[in-house]
């Protein structure tokens, strides 16, 4: 699901990456985050996926792709397995997205994830003023068939890693749109688009 | 999340074509081979197939390890044969092992009884048949025939060992004992080791071929016998193994083939399934040799990938080099789902790199024999990356 994650967001990731470490990306789409970390960073590199067309994609690139569903739980990782997890936008389709933040702290020594801030001025708008569920660039579905089943921004993010005694190592908001990118530093939560966060215990 | 529909078919013609008319090919291996249990065989003879042409530099070639009952004769047709080799659908032009690309090489194993060397074959020394004397096997000892006959076609490393079930425990010994010489293993429907439920059922199977008055203690060819009874046993309860519940349902239900169950009627009954086991043992008793079966059930037993590393998965494919993509079956539960998961996860925990797709199917551990259009995908790109890695034409 990297398509959704821009050049900033990627760039952001491979700042916060060692080169040659062992990095495990949940739900890694067609890898090609993972393509780009590989050749960038010379990491070793591994994906969990369930989308079919995502692995078949994967295959092909020649990625390390895992199936398997990430709301089955990771027991089958050791603990401090990895150096880095990875999870770009898809947080918020998860069941049980604590537990699995939770899970990833224990598998990895650091985490980093990005999810589409739903704290926006857009978002909050759309809601307010038209009385409808969201439905933007980065939230394209209709309500009844979206995989995106938790709505948070990036204050709820944050009083759960304050919860759940998750140390926030660094943060980067990302926006695009015009006034969002002037303002996202001012009043981040209302003016980001894409939340990158970099976690450890 | 909602699984797309769509799939990434094969550009060039989705089932692809068939090898054609093939033929057999033999090899007398000159050079001892010391087996696992400590005895040597000082020549042994190999019976193999080819599909493809070998390049220049001998870098495109494909290993194919065959399975429990399987033999040289994978892929193509022989001269007025209707029914193709074993793995006819993924072996062929533009089929996922894709002879356009690969030069393709499946040889029986010794210790079978199609050709190679084994129980039904002469002892040297004795002058007789070899029977029940024939020495116990371990799947290495497969690899290791498997590396002398890869010397003799002037192969000096896999583009990629290839194998189903016990055809996968052979690809992953290959990358220990071999790692050198295999760019990649892709393991199917297999497992590090059996349960003790598989355990159970190839005892049953054996003990059914040993009950059989005619089985003589292993001695029944020397006394001109076959014990035929037992051996369509042991396959009819190997068979219900490789098979699912919901298949056989499918496909058989409560059928009947003959009779009737309607009350005021005394015809013998028959049900579909009863009439289909019965003809698929005694299908299986005229091809297959009893000590083979035996033999060979007993090497699935001792398989124990991890033995030599004290018994850690992680420290035995520390070891390998190759890549590595496992593949498993919904419904299989012979080798389940979780076995392949086990390899996999060893495979990460030791660094090597590895993909890993569960397939859903309904056909059990039968099912790596059988068209599935996501599983022939999915190993068709992973090949063709193999392939272009190489530098191998189109």
């Amino acid at each position: 699901m990297t398509d959704a994650l821009s050049t900033d967001g990627i760039s952001t990731i491979e700042n916060w990456i060692e080169p040659g470490c062992r990095v495990l990306d949940l739900g890694c789409g067609d890898g090609s985050l993972l393509i780009r970390l590989q050749q960038q960073l010379g990491v070793i590199g591994y994906g969990l996926e369930i989308d079919p067309d995502s692995i078949q994609r994967c295959l092909a690139s020649g990625v390390n792709v895992i199936e398997q569903d990430l709301n089955q739980g990771l027991v089958n990782f050791a603990s401090q397995s990895f150096d880095t997890l990875v999870m770009t936008h898809t947080l918020q389709a998860l069941r049980y997205p604590h537990l699995v933040l939770d899970e990833m702290l224990r598998i990895g020594n650091q985490c980093i994830v990005t999810f589409p801030n739903f704290g926006n001025w857009r978002t909050r708008g759309y809601l307010s003023l038209r009385g409808r569920m969201p439905v933007t660039k980065q939230l394209a579905y209709q309500w009844y068939d979206t995989p995106n089943i938790h709505f948070f921004t990036c204050a709820d993010f944050e009083a759960l890693c304050a919860q759940r005694h998750i140390k926030i190592l660094d943060r980067r908001f990302i926006a695009k749109g015009f006034p969002d990118r002037m303002l996202k530093s001012l009043w981040s939560n209302l003016f980001t688009e894409t939340a990158v966060y970099h976690l450890s215990r | 999340m909602p699984s797309t529909t769509v799939r990434h078919h094969r550009d060039s013609g989705k089932t692809g074509g068939s090898v054609g008319q093939v033929t057999a090919r033999e090899v007398v291996i000159e050079q001892p081979l010391e087996l696992a249990c400590g005895r040597v065989l000082p020549t042994h003879k190999l019976v193999y197939e080819t599909y493809g042409s070998l390049n220049a530099d001998h870098s495109n070639a494909i290993l194919i390890c065959h399975a429990l009952s399987g033999n040289h004769h994978a892929a193509g047709f022989y001269k007025g044969d209707k029914k193709p080799g074993w793995w006819d659908h993924y072996i062929g032009p533009g089929k996922p092992i894709d002879t356009r690309r690969f030069y393709v090489v499946c040889v029986s194993n010794i210790g079978s009884c199609v050709g190679s060397t084994g129980p039904t074959a002469i002892n040297p020394e004795t002058g007789s048949v070899w029977g029940a004397e024939f020495p116990p096997l371990r799947a290495r000892d497969w690899v290791e025939s498997q590396k002398m006959l890869m010397d003799y076609l002037q192969i000096d490393c896999w583009a990629a060992v290839i194998g189903g079930s016990l055809g996968g425990m052979q690809a992953m010994r290959w990358s220990l004992e071999h790692p050198d010489k295999l760019q990649h293993a892709v393991v199917i429907a297999s497992s590090m080791k059996l349960t003790a439920q598989n355990i159970a059922f190839n005892e049953i199977a054996r003990r059914a071929i040993k009950s059989d008055a005619d089985f003589c203690d292993g001695n029944y060819l020397a006394a001109g016998k076959v014990p035929r009874g037992g051996l369509a046993l042991a396959r009819m309860i190997g068979h219900i193994t490789y098979l699912s519940d919901e298949l056989m349902g499918q496909k058989f239900g409560r059928d009947l083939r003959s009779g009737d169950l309607i009350q005021g009627k005394a015809e013998p009954i028959e049900f579909q399934i009863e009439s289909y086991l019965n003809y698929q043992g005694d299908k299986f008793s005229d091809s297959f040799d009893a000590n083979s079966y035996i033999l060979i059930t007993k090497m699935l037993d001792y398989f124990d990938l991890a033995r030599e590393y004290n018994y850690d998965p992680v420290a035995a494919f520390a070891h390998a080099q190759c890549k590595f993509l496992v593949i498993s079956f919904s419904s299989d539960w012979r080798f389940a789902p979780q076995r392949s998961r086990e390899i996999t996860d060893a495979l990460i925990a030791a660094g090597r790199s590895v993909s890993y797709m569960q397939i859903d199917s309904d056909m059990g551990h039968d099912a790596f024999l059988l068209p599935n259009q996501r599983y022939e995908d999915g190993l068709y790109s992973y090949l063709q990356r193999v392939a272009d890695q190489l530098g191998v034409e189109q």
